[in-house]
């Protein structure tokens, strides 16, 4: 019972330290943008799939393998924004929804264009057995994902907390056309966040091929639950979205072990409904300024 | 309903009435009759998505959810419980009306990007669930034997009456949502979608018409389901997964959201390309959509039906232009 209770601790926070990444891309964009990009789950499948071709196709160390994933799919991000969102940014919210669908869809496409149907897998970052911790297992993987997570969410509270460009980043959301006026150039900062978004994003697809194997349909899953994540932990705040993944993260792992296999994709659903139903602000969102905001 | 839509009306009844009779005669044609049921199946889901979308303004991610529960819930009760097919349509139409209500209620209280996450996620629920109930609904190797639909004692199995079936409810449910829109309903439905709190200020009760409107478009998915599910007689929960809601929501789009007409004639145009004419490029099929999806939502965002309205809408824009 104690051993079992750890393990799904274990692998409820590593999974939930996928979405809380996920969930991270989100926030950028929306930060910026006040667009939710329907296409994050993409990037999040793009970035394994990438991973193994640079490691398994052209033989690139693991961690060149990493840097290339995150890079290519960063600049389809900024293609993405370039080419396509930025041509409809005065669209309705309705038609921007659409747009980044069919994003999705032709991104989803591609990649089975590319890769196939089939799922793929990545060696492990660090070789070596597992480490037992009171009888339960942790792979040194989850460890890598962990930190990994932890370097974003903090290096990203301190980027748009400190530096001039992430501040500049968050003046093009509360008022673009303020932030034009002050000298910031706004257009470079929205390409900068998808650019950082499709990265992060993918970084999360990287981390996690070698736990659960990546295929062309998983971005869509994944990209809902990041969604979850986000709206719990509050549209734009980066450690409540860690805190939510975290919490997505156990809630299904709990619900796998504990009650139906089955329905462990669910779980996470049904917990966004819910904050979307009663706390649409989210865990740490202000009431105030959630009603300000066009969801 | 105004003039020109009973003569548009007119004009499209008679072209569905002698349809089958222009492409039978011909064998590499005739199985259009098929594609065409299964055009009218899916023009009753879009004409109630058109409501939701081109009159209300709010999009769903989830019209294939309820298209499911209503194909479920008549495969179930018919060929579990025996329950007459009819019965058990009008059965799946209460649960469809019931579930959309519960989901309504707090959903469209929201606006855009979490509307639609809040049904997509809805959607994705809904088809885990025809997955895992393996005793109801038979899991994800499917449901079959469910018994045909009878009318008059006697069971529809031909395409042919089932064209005409089909075709028919479309063609009647049409003429109610005409009536619908020509009424206080559609004047309060154009309000909301122009500005939703200009229309509150006037006192249109703002969020019970969009729930009665979302309503309405999952009642008529579930009908849609109750046929498809009685015409093709087995069931897979693949056909009603986000790729499907996906897809209905690229039929209104490219037909044109801001009318009924508009609807259809996307859904009939994307069904022979799904189901026809996309057939050789197999694999690419969804690449092709997302194309068509993308290039409507940027450069035609009114659908087909607005490419010959184009002058007077701009002359119509140039004239609001001038009042402000």
């Amino acid at each position: 019972m104690g051993t079992d209770f750890l393990q799904y601790v274990i692998s409820g926070i590593t999974i939930g330290a996928i979405y809380a990444m996920v969930a991270i891309g989100y926030n950028i964009i929306y930060s910026v943008t006040e667009i939710i990009n329907f296409a994050q789950g993409e990037f999040v499948m793009l970035g394994g799939l990438f991973a193994v071709f640079f490691a398994g196709t052209l033989h690139l160390p693991l961690y060149l393998a990493f840097i290339c994933a995150v890079a290519v799919a960063g600049c389809i991000g900024l293609a993405m924004d370039r080419f396509i969102i930025g041509r409809a940014r005065e669209s309705s919210v309705l038609s921007l929804i659409i747009i980044t669908i069919a994003v999705s869809i032709l991104l989803k496409g591609s990649a089975m264009l590319g890769w196939g149907k089939d799922p793929y897998s990545l060696p492990a970052f660090s070789s070596g057995g597992p480490i037992m911790v009171a009888g339960a297992a942790i792979q040194p993987q989850a460890l890598w994902i962990i930190g990994i997570c932890a370097l974003v969410v903090i290096s990203l509270t301190l980027f748009f907390r400190k530096s001039v460009y992430g501040q500049a980043m968050l003046a093009c959301a509360n008022n673009p056309q303020a932030a034009r006026l002050v000298g910031i150039p706004v257009r470079y900062m929205v390409f900068l966040s998808f650019i950082l978004s499709a990265a992060i994003g993918a970084a999360a697809g990287v981390i996690i091929t070698p736990v659960s194997m990546m295929e062309y349909e998983r971005g869509a899953l994944l990209g809902l639950k990041g969604f979850g994540a986000a709206a719990l932990g509050g549209l734009g705040q980066f450690f409540g979205a860690l805190v939510a993944g975290l919490i997505l993260g156990l809630a299904e792992s709990f619900c796998a072990g504990y009650l139906s296999s089955g329905y462990k994709d669910a779980v996470a659903l049904v917990l966004l409904l819910m904050v979307l139903f009663l706390k649409p602000e989210g865990l740490f969102g202000n009431r105030e300024a959630a009603r300000l905001k066009k969801f | 309903m105004g003039r020109k839509n009973w003569l548009i009306m007119l004009g499209a009844a008679i072209f569905i009435g002698v349809f089958p009779w222009l492409v039978m005669p011909f064998k590499a044609v005739s199985h259009y009759v098929d594609v065409m049921v299964f055009a009218g199946i899916f023009s009753l889901v879009c004409i109630g998505l058109s409501l939701l979308m081109g009159y209300a303004g709010q999009i769903s991610l989830a019209q294939a959810a309820f298209f499911g529960i209503g194909a479920y819930t008549s495969g179930i009760l018919t060929s579990k419980f025996g329950v007459n097919p009819w019965l058990a349509m009008g059965g799946g139409t209460v649960v469809c009306a019931t579930v959309a209500w519960v989901v309504g209620v707090p959903s469209l209280r929201l606006k855009g990007h979490y509307l639609a996450m809040a049904t997509l996620g809805f959607g994705v629920i809904v088809n885990i669930i025809f997955a895992e109930e393996v005793n109801w609904t038979g899991g994800p190797s499917g449901m079959i034997d469910i018994p045909y639909l009878r009318m008059f004692g006697r069971k529809i199995t031909s395409d042919l009456a089932w064209y005409y079936l089909v075709w028919g409810i479309v063609f009647l449910v049409l003429i109610f949502c005409f009536h619908v829109l020509h009424s206080r309903v559609g004047r309060a439905l154009r309000a909301i979608h122009e500005d939703e709190r200009a229309a509150e200020s006037v006192g249109v009760p703002t969020a019970g018409f969009k729930v009665r409107v979302f309503m309405l478009s999952a009642v008529l998915a579930s009908i849609a389901g109750s046929l498809y599910t009685h015409y093709v007689t087995c069931l897979n929960p693949s056909s009603f997964n986000l790729m499907w809601s996906i897809r209905f929501v690229l039929m209104v789009m490219v037909g044109g959201m801001q009318s009924l007409w508009g609807a259809l004639v996307g859904t009939v145009l994307m069904t022979f390309v799904g189901n026809e004419w996309l057939q050789v490029f197999a694999e690419l099929e969804i690449l092709a959509y997302g194309a068509i999806l993308l290039v409507v939502a940027l450069f035609l965002p009114g659908g087909i039906v607005s490419i010959g309205g184009f002058r007077r809408k701009r002359r119509q824009s140039a004239l609001e232009g001038a009042g402000t």
